[in-house]
């Protein structure tokens, strides 16, 4: 297989297995080209794309960004904060403006669940879902998959725990539908409170102890506790969720095996994760973002490839 | 048709007439069934032998013993080649320091998105810099020139070569797209474009063989 299934990267619920291992197999390569002291391949030369960020955004809009020039890609960037959109223009009306300056692909983030979704069903572009609210970030699900079979081999019948705000991660989601595609075994651990109600119908179980989590686990994501989701108190404090939920040495000292930490940025450093952690050989955290730009560079070349010339 | 009798020159003489009736037998049985002809061969296993010999020869005549040369095969089919020419370099003649490196064009195609069926790509190995080396392009068949010209492209990632040659086994004369032809060549062919030259290597193919294809 040598073609992507979709016609779209929304979610990694519209995926198959293969189409990850296309990408896997696409990024090896990219991965190599990044490794070079000429970083940049030509073939995306007549192909442009727009990034419409509606949500703030570091790491991954750099990480599209670079992806995109890497691949030789016109680029143009666009942010609410600056925009139109504050003036009342709805998003077909912002995104059709931008389409008749002759764009190919647009990757958006938005701060609604299915914005991309509805987007794509209405202009006519490559869209990539860079994150939709609370629902999918899918090539952040990807880039996690792809670190974890770079540092382990494989990802099939390993067991991943993912800790933290489940309730509001879309990385949480986009992860799960990833790695019970690939064939892992998941497990989400968090408090009560933001753990979703109906999770285990996705297939994950449920561990509300943290150290019985991690001694489960050969891989731990952890997630940000995101405040701005928050419009009510989920937990007492900050404090008592680093305490019962926050991932430390001490912690990782008394497992019996050495397990692997990832976590998608941004850190809240002593919150859900310790600094001597989060810089530990036992984290790969910056590896993920090294590879975000591989990922995402086989994402974007896999959808271009579509595009009728 | 013809070409077909005339490959039979290239035979000892007591072969040629079984050869040729075989030839015409399956022309009958082809033309009695609407079937096309397909398949001719080029070369034989023991003629490329001997054309690997010459060419690594010659390799050796130009860069004496590859101090300050690097060989680069064009993925996915001039690997087989270039592996080939390097064994002969080591075995025969004793010159053992030949760095051999892998370069993938896929990235560096002008024809992306332009053609039918996607495109592929394969590992590019280069673990040495081409900073001031002379450079040879190891490729099966030359055709339109077009891999070659990516080749260019895709090598300055590497550094700037102080030259760069092109060897190839099989040059399609007559059916360039652009201004590029080869140093070394194994064998020139004029074949029509609907043609198709196809080389068999021992190790993915089980023989070495070049086979002209006519669909």
């Amino acid at each position: 297989m040598s073609q992507l299934s979709v016609q779209h990267l929304l979610g990694i619920k519209h995926i198959n297995k293969a189409d990850i291992d296309l990408i896997f197999k696409t990024a090896d390569h990219f991965k190599e080209v990044i490794n070079r002291s000429i970083k940049k391949v030509p073939s995306l030369r007549d192909i442009t794309i727009a990034n419409l960020f509606f949500e703030n955004s570091t790491r991954t809009k750099l990480s599209f960004e670079l992806a995109e020039k890497r691949l030789s890609a016109d680029v143009i960037n666009f942010s609410a904060s600056q925009s139109s959109v504050k003036k009342g223009e709805t998003l077909i009306d912002t995104a059709n403006n931008i389409l008749s300056m002759k764009v190919d692909i647009i990757v958006m983030r938005h701060p609604n669940v299915g914005a991309c979704d509805f987007l794509s069903k209405h202009v006519n572009a490559k869209i990539v879902n860079a994150g939709d609210g609370t629902h999918e970030h899918p090539t952040q699900a990807l880039l996690d998959s792809y670190s974890i079979r770079e540092k382990l081999g494989n990802v099939a019948g390993k067991n991943i725990v993912i800790v933290g705000d489940i309730l509001h991660s879309r990385v949480a989601l986009s992860n799960i539908y990833a790695l019970k595609l690939q064939g892992a075994h998941v497990k989400v651990c968090g408090p009560k409170t933001l753990i979703p109600k109906y999770i285990e119908s996705l297939g994950v179980s449920i561990e509300y102890d943290i150290k019985k989590a991690l001694e489960w686990c050969d891989v731990a994501n952890v997630l940000r506790v995101q405040n701005e989701r928050m419009e009510i108190n989920y937990f007492p404090s900050t404090r008592e969720y680093a305490q019962l939920f926050g991932i430390n040495k001490k912690l990782l000292d008394s497992l019996d095996k050495k397990i692997t930490i990832m976590h998608p940025g941004p850190i809240n450093r002593g919150v859900e994760i310790s600094s001597d952690v989060a810089d530990s050989d036992q984290s790969i955290i910056l590896n993920q973002v090294e590879n975000g730009v591989a990922i995402r560079m086989a994402v974007i070349y896999l959808l271009a490839q579509q595009i009728q010339q | 048709m013809i070409e077909n009798l005339c490959l039979g020159k290239r035979k000892n003489k007591s072969t040629k007439f079984s050869e040729n009736l075989n030839v015409l037998s399956i022309f009958v049985f082809q033309t009695m069934f609407g079937i096309p002809m397909s398949k001719k061969i080029l070369l034989s296993s023991k003629e490329i032998h001997i054309i690997l010999h010459r060419l690594a020869c010659q390799l050796i005549e130009n860069h004496n013993n590859f101090e300050n040369t690097v060989l680069i095969g064009i993925q996915p089919r001039g690997i087989f080649l270039a592996e080939r020419l390097v064994a002969i370099l080591q075995n025969d003649y004793d010159i053992s320091n030949v760095k051999l490196g892998h370069l993938d064009i896929t990235f560096y195609r002008d024809d992306f998105r332009r053609r039918e069926a996607p495109l592929e790509a394969n590992k590019t190995i280069i673990d040495f810099i081409v900073e001031d080396k002379n450079v040879v392009f190891i490729d099966d068949v030359l055709f339109s020139g077009r891999s070659i010209r990516a080749a260019l492209t895709a090598i300055q990632s590497f550094g700037r070569p102080s030259d760069i040659e092109l060897l190839v086994l099989i040059d399609r004369r007559f059916s360039r797209h652009l201004p590029i032809q080869p140093d070394y060549t194994g064998r020139q062919v004029d074949v029509i474009n609907e043609e198709k030259v196809i080389v068999h290597w021992v190790e993915k193919d089980t023989k070495d063989a070049v086979y002209i294809l006519n669909n």
